[in-house]
């Protein structure tokens, strides 16, 4: 069963142990990604959207698979808010709920016999949704 | 002889030799005994970074635990198991709840896994080799080459957990380059993602992520790239044969072990004189 709501808010909240209340919303996060322009949703409306009980809409879109997961707007946060593990928490949401959807090797259509084992483990990881 | 425990990773067996085997051999003459550790698994790649999430960083906690029997430190050299193998060791050491997980899980197999103490190759070198010695052993000096570091994510962030350097502004890759007589040349884009795993879903987002990367290593007057990496070094070159020009253009994306064997003497020169 999937969650919504404020409660989807509060599983967020407790998978990323992030302490979004801090976020005080000056973009440092989003300025820094290097995924921005291909996210509908970026990290400092991950973190705004989950301070505000109301992020559906994210579970929805596909912005969690356009990060890259390079941490960099965690770094940079003035506020330690953590934006990535808010964006690792609805991946995982997403693959806890959705399992039976896992990433496909197969779908991997350019295997040219070069590209390392460590991207197909990661993507295992990150792309099961 | 100093000895060490090596953990290599999925990837270094298999794809990347380059950085296994000149790694293994390299340190041998700089006095470390690099020793495989049993039975090693894959760190799975990426840590998955959640307070509750305990099987993805269970083959980390059996690599750490296997150094901590042999009381020798824990050395790796693909950035991306490093990063898996430290995060996992101070969630041992700091997160009570999920040290206490893993105890149910592995029992005596995790015994004395927080206290372990890990490294990646180039901490080895810069603080158990130290760099000094590093330089008086150079037979041939990578001179006049302007060698581009490339960071990436995995080596350097979280900071805070990772404490290989001032994770925005670096420099031991940098004094690397130095101690084998190359000139080490600073580029906005060093600390900058490559694309990561999202070459499968995304190959053009990530081919646009490279290309910055070594456009900006290219503006600054490189004439290579040294990365510690796999997927790292996967992605530039991928984007580099994606960007328009002649293959007398390209940016060689090398691994940094290559260029330590090659000022040790240990791999015939291609990059440096
Ligand atoms: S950088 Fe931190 S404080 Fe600033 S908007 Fe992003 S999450 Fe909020
Ligand atoms: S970790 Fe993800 S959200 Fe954060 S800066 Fe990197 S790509 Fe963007």
């Amino acid at each position: 069963m999937e969650c919504k709501g404020e409660a989807l808010c509060a599983e967020v909240i407790r998978i990323s142990a992030s302490d979004v209340g801090k976020c005080m919303r000056c973009g440092k996060c989003s300025a820094s990604c290097p995924s921005y322009d291909e996210m509908e949703y970026h990290p400092h409306e991950f973190a705004y959207m989950v301070s505000s009980g109301d992020a559906d809409a994210l579970l929805e879109s596909d912005s969690a698979y356009k990060c890259v997961s390079c941490l960099t707007c965690s770094e940079r946060c003035p506020c330690g808010v953590a934006p990535s593990r808010l964006v690792e928490a609805f991946r995982i949401i997403k693959a806890r709920e959705r399992s039976n959807a896992a990433f496909a090797p197969e779908r991997s259509v350019f295997d040219d016999g070069e590209i390392p084992g460590q991207a197909l483990v990661s993507a295992f990881r990150k792309f099961s949704k | 002889m100093v000895k060490v425990s090596y953990y290599p990773g999925c990837t270094l067996k298999n794809k990347a030799k380059e950085l296994d085997k000149y790694a293994v051999r390299c340190a041998e003459i700089l006095g470390v005994e690099m020793e495989e550790i049993e039975n090693w698994q894959c760190c799975g790649g990426v840590f998955c970074d959640s307070s509750d999430e305990v099987a993805t960083k269970l083959s980390a906690v059996r690599a750490l635990a296997c150094a901590a029997r042999r009381k020798t430190p824990l050395v790796t050299v693909c950035t991306a198991c490093h990063n898996v193998i430290k995060r996992t060791l101070h969630a041992l050491r700091y997160d009570a709840v999920f040290s206490e997980r893993v105890r149910n899980y592995l029992g005596d197999e995790a015994k004395g896994a927080e206290n372990a103490e890990v490294y990646h190759y180039l901490e080895l070198l810069r603080d158990v080799v130290g760099f000094e010695t590093l330089k008086g052993k150079v037979v041939n000096e990578l001179k006049g080459k302007r060698v581009a570091a490339y960071y990436g994510c995995l080596f350097l962030r979280p900071g805070s957990v990772m404490q290989t350097d001032d994770a925005e502004d670096p420099r031991i890759m940098e004094s690397f380059i130095k101690s084998l007589g190359a000139e080490p040349v600073i580029y906005p884009m060093r600390n900058e993602c490559c694309g990561a795993y999202t070459f499968f879903e995304e190959k053009e987002a990530a081919l646009k992520k490279g290309a910055a990367v070594l456009k900006s290593a290219e503006n600054f007057g490189a004439d290579l790239i040294a990365a510690a990496c796999p997927l790292c070094r996967y992605n530039l070159e991928s984007s580099s044969k994606s960007l328009p020009g002649g293959a007398e253009k390209k940016l060689p994306v090398v691994y940094f072990t290559e260029l330590l064997a090659e000022a040790l003497g240990v791999k015939e020169a291609r990059y440096g004189m």
